[in-house]
C-alpha cells in the first residue's frame, strides 16, 4: 500500500494555500467558486431527490443538452467553462457519457488561469484513457507548463503527467522532468519521481539511463521523495530482484528509522509511522532476500524489530503484521523469526475480529506450503472456519485446505468443496472451484469410483460454466489411460456404468458439458461392457436426441456416439428409427449426421475400419495435400474452371480491380475476370500446387480439432486413408461388471471416509468428536508433529492418476510422426537407389564391355517428380511399408545431402578403397564448402570421383578421371547428358587427350537447375580408348538442396517481396520436444538448409533463401503450442513445395 | 494494485467514483451495481473483505455511505481497509463544516460534490503511486 496519506497530510496545505491565493486575488473567483459549487450542489441536490433511475436519466440528459450548448458557445468564460467543466465530470462519473466536452477540457487545461487550469487538467485525467487521440493536443500545455516559473503551474503539469500521459511523447517531457529531480522543492522532485514511476510502467525501457538518478531520490532528504522512489524499486525488483542487492542495506536502514519513528510526526497514522511505508518496504525485503541466505541475513534485525514494535493493537499494525509474517516465510528461514511470526499468525486466526481472522486464513494459506505444521496447531480452528457464516471465510479456508491436500484426505476435503460448491451461486467461485475440485481428484484420487462419481458431481454441479479444459482433460485421461491396462479398464468400465445409471432417471436435466461427456464414453467404451445391450444404449441415446433442452452441438456428439455404437451392431430398430427422425430434422448438421449414418450402415465393413474400438488415441493420418482430389481439380481444369487462389491473392487482385479503371464494355465482364485470373493465377497442368495450397488450410483444421478431442466420426471422412485399423487389445479380459452405486458424491461422504478414530478423551461432547473426527481426517498426512496425536502416517499414498508426463506425450508423437514419415523416406529410397543399383550394374557389366542402358533412370525422373508432392505419396507408402523398411537409414537426404553414394555392396566398396588415388581438390576449391570427394564408378582401367562445391553463385561438379593402369589413357571423354531438370552451362563434355598413368584428371561443371524438383539425377558417361574403346555410364544425383543459397535481405526488403510474391504454401508441421523453441527451429533450418535468419520478432521469425542464380524464396515461421507454422513465398510455384519438403525433413532428424 | 475508489450511499447510487484503470463508461455502471450489490448485501459481522470476480473488494460503512475499495490479488486488505479510513480522516479534516455533522447523508453527498471538483484533484495527486 502506501503512504498515499501521508502524502495527502503533508502536501494538502500546501497546495490549498496555493490554490487559494490563485483564486483569491481575482475577487471574482471567490464568487465564481461559490457559484459553481452552489449549481453542482443544487445539481446533486435534485439528482437525490429523484426516486428512480428513469428520473435521473432525465435530468442529467437535460443538464448535459444545456452544458453542451454552454460550452460550445464562444461567448462562454473560462470561468464558465470551469463550472461546467465540474459538472460534466459529475455526470461522466454517474455514467453518462459527455464526450462532447474532452476537447474543451483540453482548453481549459491549455488556456485557464491556475483554478481553471486545474480543473482543466482534472477533467482531462478522468475523461481520457491512455490512447485517446486528443491526449497528444495535451503535451503542448504540458511541456510549457513544466516550463513555467511558477511552481503551481510546474506541479500540476507533473501530476497530469504522472496520471496519465501518451508514451510516445515520453521523450518531448523526459529532460524536462529528470531536470525537476534537482528541484529545490521537495513537492516538486517527489512529484517528478511519481511522472517517472508512470513512465517506467508504460515505457522502462525510455528510463533506463536515469536510474542512478533513482537512486539519489531513494536517498532524498525529504521522506515524501523517498516514499515515492520505493514504488520504482518495488517495481524494479519485482522483474530482477538480482540487480539491486546492493540496496539492501539501504532499504533495511530506512525500515529502521520508519519503525524506530525517526520520521516527523505528519506521517503517523494512529500514532503508527508510516505504516503504508513500512508495508512497502517490508515487500521490497521480501523480494530481495527470497531464496538468497546472505542477503536475508541483513534484514532478521529489522523484521524482528517491526514485529515487536507492531504490538499496539489497531488494525493497521495487523496490516503490518501480516506483511512481516509474509516476508518472513519469503526470506530465507531463521527459526526465531518463524517462532515469532506462527504466534501472529496464531493469534490473527484465533481473533474474534471477523477481519482478523480473514488475515489469518489468509497468512496461513501462504505459509502452510512451507510448514504443514502450522496446520495441525490451528486444526480446530479452520474446522471452525469451515462452517462459518460467512462465505467469504469459508472460501479462505478451502482455499486453504486446497493447499494441504494430498492422498489421505483428499475425500473429505473435495466434499467440503463440493458442499460449498452446492450452495454457491456466483459464477467466478463455481469455476475457480470447480477448476481445483477436478484437479485434486485427478492427482489424489483414492479409486475408479470415487474419481468418477466426482467428476460426475463436478459436471453436474459446474453445469455449462466450467471451463472447457475440465471434460477435455478428463476425456483424454480416460482415453490414454494410465500405466495400468488393468485400470484403465475399470475406470472405462465403471464410467460407462454410471452414466447408463445417470441416463437411467429419463426427466433429469444434465448441463450440456455433462452430456457430451457421457456421450463420447459411452460411444467410445460401450462395448466394454457386456451385460448391457447396445440396443439399450441407443434407445437411452434416441430419447435424449428428442429432448428440447439438448442444445445441437450436444445433440452432434450424441450422434457420433450412436453412430459409433452402431458400427457395433449389425442391425439396430433404433438406428433406423434416428435416421428416419434426423432426415428430416431442420437442423443441417444433424440432418447430415443421419445421411452419414444411414449410408455407412449399408457398408457394415467400411464403417467397422471407419470406427475402430478404442481408438481415439491413435493419430489420424490426414491426406493434408487432398491429393485424392488431384483428378478432380484436374478434371475441373479441363472444363474450364478458374484454378484456386489463395485468399490472399484473391484479396489482392480484388483490390487492384478496384483501383482500375474498368476499360471494358460491361457487357463482357464475365470474359475479363476469367482471363485476368487466368493471367495471375498459379496454372499448374498438374493441380500439384492446389493440393499444397489446400493443404495449409487442411493441416491448420486438423490441428485445431486434435485439440478439442473431438468425435473422430466426423474427421474420418476426411482422409483418404482414414485409420488403420487397430488391434483391439482389451476384449479378451472383461472383468465383472461392478455394481454402481446412483447415489452421487453429493450425499455426504464425511461419515463412510476412512477416518482414524483418534484416541481421545472421553469427555470431550458429541459434537467436538464429531469435529475432532473431521480434523484427523483433514490434517491426515500433514507431517508426524509428536504434539499432535491424531495424525496418522505420513503421506504414502502415491498420485493415482499420473498423468503421463506431457513431454512423453509429444515426445510419443512425434516419434509416431517421424515413423511415419520414416516409412514414407524409406519408401522413395527404393527408387533413388536406383542410382547406386545403376551404377553397380554397370559395373557387374563393365567385363564384358558392354554398354547398358540404365534401364531406371526413366522412372528415376519420374519419381522424383512425384517427390514434388510427397504427401500424395503417403498411399502408397503405406500399402508396401513392409517392403520399405529395409533401406531406412541410407537416407539419402541425410547430412546435407553430401553423400550422394553410399557404397552398399562390399565388394566393390573395398576395390574403390583399395584404390592408391585418392583425388584430392585443388587449392582454390578447398577453401569453399564442398562435399566429400566419393566414388562415382570405376572400370578396370579408371576410376571416377566426384565433389561437389556449392559456390555462391553456382554448384560446381568436380570429376576427377583417375587413371588407374600402368599405361596412358587416350581421348578421355566426359559427357553430362542434358536433362529437364538440370542444365550445364558452357559444354556438357569435357575432354582429356591423355592421362597418365597413375594421374589423376580432374574437370568441373557449373550446373543450374532448371526445373524446380527435390532430387533429380543427372546421366553422364565417360568414354575411353585403351585397347578397344569404352564407355562406362555414370549418373549423378543433385537435390534441390544444391541450389539453394541464403539471401541477404532485410527485413523491410523482406516486407516488400513477401507482399509481391504470389505463390504460397502454408503447413503447420510438429516439433520434436528438443527443439520447441523457435530459435532452436531456426537454427536448425539455418544449418541443415542454408536459409539466411532475417529477423525474429516474438514467436515469429523470417528466414530467406535463393535458388540459383537468382529465385527468392520467403519462409515465415511461426511456434505455436508445439507446432511450427511454416508459410513459403516464393515467384516460383513448384520452389515452395520443395523446400517444405526440405523442412519437415530436417525438422524431424534433429 | 488499487483497481478503483467508489462511494455509494445505501440506495446503492454512485456518489463517487475514481479508476486507477481505463473502464469503459458503460461497463462502470454495470460494474457499480454488482459491486455495491455485493457489499450491501453483507452484513455487519461478516468480514469486511469480498472476493468479486478476479479482484477483491475491501469496502467500509460509515453511516449511510460505503467506500468500496476494489484492489487485486497482492494487494494486503487490511491495509486498504484502513487507507478507507485514512481517507476519511482527511475529508473530515479538509471539509470538518460538513463532515462533522455526522456524516448525515445530504450534507455528505454536498461534501462529495466539492469531491467531485476539488477534491478528486488531491485525490490524484497522491493516489497514482499505489
Amino acid at each position: 500500500m502506501s503512504d498515499v496519506v501521508e502524502r495527502t497530510l503533508s502536501a494538502l496545505p500546501g497546495l490549498l494555500g496555493q490554490h487559494d491565493p490563485g483564486a483569491g486575488p481575482g475577487g471574482a473567483g471567490g464568487p465564481g467558486r461559490v457559484s459553481a459549487s452552489s449549481r453542482l450542489g443544487s445539481l446533486i441536490r435534485s439528482i437525490t431527490a429523484l426516486t428512480s433511475k428513469h428520473e435521473e436519466e432525465k435530468l442529467i440528459q437535460q443538464e448535459l443538452t444545456s452544458l453542451k450548448a454552454t460550452v460550445s458557445a464562444p461567448s462562454t468564460t473560462l470561468r464558465l467553462m470551469k463550472e461546467c467543466m465540474v459538472r460534466l465530470i459529475y455526470c461522466e462519473m454517474l455514467g453518462y457519457e459527455s464526450s462532447f466536452g474532452y476537447i474543451h477540457a483540453i482548453k481549459l487545461a491549455q488556456q485557464g488561469n491556475l483554478l481553471e487550469k486545474r480543473v482543466g487538467y482534472l477533467a482531462v485525467s478522468l475523461f481520457l484513457h491512455e490512447n485517446h487521440e486528443l491526449l497528444l493536443l495535451l503535451v503542448n500545455t504540458v511541456v510549457k507548463d513544466l516550463q513555467s516559473t511558477n511552481l503551481v503551474e510546474v506541479c500540476m503539469a507533473l501530476t497530469v503527467v504522472s496520471q496519465i500521459f501518451p508514451r510516445e511523447m515520453i521523450p518531448a517531457v523526459l529532460p524536462l522532468i529528470e531536470d525537476k529531480l534537482q528541484h529545490s522543492k521537495e513537492i516538486i522532485r517527489r512529484k517528478a519521481v511519481q511522472a517517472l514511476y508512470k513512465f517506467y510502467l508504460i515505457a522502462p525501457n525510455q528510463v533506463q539511463h536515469i536510474h542512478d538518478k533513482f537512486r539519489k531520490a531513494l536517498c532524498d532528504r525529504d521522506a515524501g521523495v523517498m516514499a515515492a522512489s520505493l514504488h520504482i524499486y518495488l517495481q524494479m525488483i519485482k522483474e530482477n530482484s538480482s540487480g539491486y542487492k546492493d540496496l539492501t542495506g539501504s532499504f533495511v536502514t530506512i525500515l529502521k528509522q520508519v519503525v524506530g519513528g525517526k520520521l516527523s510526526a505528519d506521517f503517523n497514522y494512529h500514532s503508527v509511522p508510516a505504516p503504508w511505508l513500512q508495508i512497502q518496504l517490508l515487500r521490497i525485503l521480501g523480494l530481495l532476500g527470497k531464496d538468497d541466505p546472505r542477503t536475508s541475513e541483513l534484514m532478521y534485525d529489522v523484521l524482528d524489530e517491526s514485529l515487536r514494535r507492531a504490538e499496539i493493537n489497531h488494525n493497521i499494525t495487523y496490516a503490518i503484521l501480516f506483511e512481516c509474517v509474509q516476508t518472513i516465510y519469503t526470506i530465507h528461514p531463521k527459526s526465531e523469526l518463524l517462532e515469532k511470526a506462527a504466534k501472529c499468525i496464531g493469534k490473527f486466526v484465533l481473533s474474534p475480529k471477523i477481519n482478523l481472522k480473514y488475515l489469518g486464513l489468509k497468512a496461513l494459506t501462504y505459509v502452510i506450503q512451507q510448514d504443514p505444521n502450522l496446520a495441525l496447531q490451528h486444526q480446530m480452528t479452520i474446522i471452525e472456519c469451515l462452517d462459518h457464516p460467512d462465505p467469504i471465510i469459508k472460501r479462505e479456508t478451502l482455499e486453504l485446505l486446497y493447499r494441504i491436500t494430498n492422498g489421505q484426505n483428499v475425500i473429505v476435503i473435495v466434499q467440503k468443496m463440493l458442499d460449498y460448491l452446492k450452495e454457491s451461486q456466483e459464477e467466478y467461485a463455481i469455476i475457480s472451484l470447480v477448476g481445483k475440485i477436478a484437479e485434486l481428484a485427478e492427482k489424489y484420487a483414492p479409486n475408479n469410483e470415487w474419481f468418477i462419481q466426482t467428476m460426475n458431481a463436478v459436471f453436474s454441479v459446474g453445469g455449462d460454466v466450467v471451463h472447457s479444459d475440465i471434460p477435455n482433460n478428463f476425456l483424454r485421461l480416460l482415453a490414454e489411460g494410465f500405466d495400468d491396462e488393468k485400470e484403465d479398464h475399470q475406470l472405462r468400465v465403471y464410467a460407462v456404468q454410471s452414466y447408463l445409471a445417470l441416463l437411467e432417471e429419463e426427466d433429469k436435466l444434465y448441463p450440456q458439458k455433462f452430456l457430451q461427456v457421457m456421450s463420447w464414453v459411452l460411444g467410445e467404451y460401450f462395448s466394454l461392457v457386456t451385460d448391457v445391450d447396445p440396443e439399450v444404449i441407443l434407445t437411452k441415446l434416441h430419447s435424449l436426441l428428442k429432448k428440447s433442452f439438448v442444445t445441437s452441438e450436444t445433440k452432434a456428439w450424441i450422434m457420433a456416439a450412436a453412430t459409433k455404437i452402431a458400427s457395433h451392431t449389425s442391425c439396430s430398430k433404433t438406428v433406423d428409427e434416428i435416421i428416419q427422425e434426423l432426415s428430416s430434422s431442420l437442423d443441417t448438421c444433424l440432418r447430415q449426421y443421419a445421411f452419414e449414418l444411414k449410408h455407412l450402415c449399408e457398408d457394415k465393413a467400411l464403417m467397422k475400419t471407419l470406427l475402430p474400438f478404442d481408438a481415439s488415441c491413435s493419430d489420424l493420418v490426414v491426406d493434408a495435400s487432398l491429393s485424392f482430389l488431384d483428378g478432380f481439380v484436374a478434371e475441373g481444369l479441363a472444363h474450364g474452371a478458374a484454378p484456386y487462389k489463395p485468399h490472399h491473392q484473391r484479396q489482392e487482385e480484388k483490390l487492384s480491380q478496384e483501383k482500375a479503371l474498368n476499360f471494358e464494355p460491361y457487357g463482357l465482364s464475365f470474359a475479363s475476370s476469367v482471363s485476368s485470373s487466368g493471367v495471375t493465377g498459379r496454372q499448374s497442368p498438374t493441380g500439384l500446387s492446389f493440393g499444397s495450397d489446400i493443404s495449409g488450410n487442411s493441416a491448420e483444421t486438423g490441428h485445431k480439432e486434435t485439440n478439442t478431442l473431438k468425435l473422430e466420426g466426423v474427421r474420418k471422412l476426411w482422409g483418404k486413408e482414414g485409420y488403420l485399423p487397430k488391434k483391439e487389445n482389451k476384449t479378451g479380459k472383461e472383468n465383472e461388471p461392478q455394481p454402481v452405486p446412483c447415489g452421487s458424491l453429493l450425499a455426504g461422504q464425511v461419515g463412510e471416509a476412512p477416518a482414524l478414530q483418534p484416541e481421545q478423551g472421553a469427555s470431550l461432547s458429541e459434537e467436538d468428536k464429531e469435529k475432532q473426527q473431521l480434523a484427523s481426517t483433514l490434517f491426515i498426512g500433514l507431517g508426524s508433529s509428536a504434539g499432535v496425536s491424531l495424525m496418522g502416517k505420513a503421506d504414502t499414498a502415491t498420485q493415482k492418476f499420473k498423468r503421463k508426463s506431457k513431454i512423453t506425450e509429444t515426445q510419443q508423437l512425434s516419434e509416431e510422426a517421424s515413423d511415419f514419415q520414416n516409412s514414407a523416406a524409406s519408401n522413395f529410397d527404393p527408387l533413388l537407389d536406383t542410382i547406386p543399383v545403376n551404377v553397380e550394374d554397370s559395373e557387374g557389366s563393365m567385363h564384358t564391355g558392354l554398354r547398358k542402358g540404365s534401364p531406371s533412370s526413366s522412372d528415376t525422373v519420374e519419381d522424383n517428380l512425384a517427390f514434388e508432392t510427397p504427401q500424395s505419396l503417403r498411399k502408397s507408402v503405406l500399402d508396401d511399408r513392409i517392403s520399405a523398411n529395409r533401406l531406412s537409414q541410407s537416407s539419402l537426404f541425410a547430412d546435407n545431402n553430401i553423400e550422394i553414394f553410399q557404397p552398399s555392396s562390399s565388394a566393390q566398396c573395398e576395390s574403390a578403397s583399395e584404390t592408391p588415388l585418392v583425388p584430392s581438390l585443388p587449392e582454390e576449391l578447398e577453401e569453399l564448402p564442398h562435399s566429400k570427394v566419393v566414388g562415382l564408378c570405376q572400370s578396370d582401367a579408371l576410376a571416377l570421383h566426384l565433389c561437389k562445391v556449392w559456390t555462391d553463385e553456382s554448384l560446381l561438379l568436380i570429376v576427377f578421371v583417375s587413371n588407374k593402369t600402368t599405361a596412358a589413357l587416350h581421348a578421355v571423354n566426359l559427357v553430362f547428358e542434358e536433362t529437364e531438370h538440370f542444365q550445364i552451362l558452357e559444354s556438357a563434355t569435357s575432354h582429356f587427350p591423355v592421362i597418365e598413368a597413375q594421374s589423376v584428371e580432374h574437370c568441373q561443371k557449373c550446373v543450374r537447375m532448371n526445373k524446380v524438383c527435390t532430387q533429380a539425377v543427372l546421366p553422364a558417361s565417360v568414354g575411353y580408348q585403351s585397347e578397344m574403346e569404352t564407355c562406362l555410364e555414370f549418373s549423378v544425383t543433385l537435390s534441390l538442396m544444391d541450389f539453394i543459397r541464403p539471401m541477404e535481405m532485410t527485413t523491410e526488403d523482406f516486407g516488400k517481396l513477401w507482399l509481391s510474391l504470389s505463390n504460397d504454401v502454408k503447413q503447420n508441421i510438429k516439433m520434436s520436444p528438443c527443439q520447441d523453441s523457435l530459435s532452436a527451429a531456426l537454427d536448425t533450418l539455418q544449418q541443415k538448409l542454408k536459409l539466411h535468419r532475417v529477423d525474429v520478432i516474438g514467436n515469429e521469425g523470417i528466414l530467406a533463401c535463393q535458388l540459383l542464380p537468382c529465385v527468392p524464396c520467403l519462409l515465415h515461421c511461426r511456434t505455436h503450442s508445439g507446432m511450427l507454422a511454416l508459410w513459403f513465398r516464393s515467384p516460383c510455384a513448384a520452389l515452395p513445395d520443395g523446400l517444405l519438403y526440405q523442412c519437415q525433413k530436417v525438422m524431424e532428424e534433429s | 494494485m488499487i483497481k478503483f475508489f467508489l462511494m455509494v450511499n445505501k440506495q446503492g447510487q454512485t456518489r463517487l467514483s475514481r479508476y486507477y484503470e481505463h473502464v469503459e463508461i458503460n461497463k462502470r455502471t454495470v460494474l457499480e451495481a454488482e459491486v455495491i450489490k455485493n457489499c450491501l448485501s453483507r452484513s455487519k459481522d461478516e468480514c469486511s473483505f469480498v472476493e468479486y470476480k478476479d479482484f477483491k473488494l475491501v469496502y467500509r460503512q460509515y453511516a449511510a455511505l460505503f467506500i468500496v475499495v476494489g484492489i487485486d490479488q497482492t494487494e494486503n486488505e487490511m491495509a486498504v481497509y484502513e487507507l478507507i479510513h485514512n481517507f476519511v480522516e482527511v475529508l473530515d479534516k479538509y471539509f470538518s463544516r460538513v463532515v462533522s455533522e455526522t456524516l448525515n447523508l445530504l450534507q455528505n453527498i454536498f461534501s462529495l460534490s466539492k469531491l467531485g471538483g476539488s477534491v478528486i484533484s488531491e485525490n490524484k495527486s497522491k493516489e497514482k503511486n499505489i
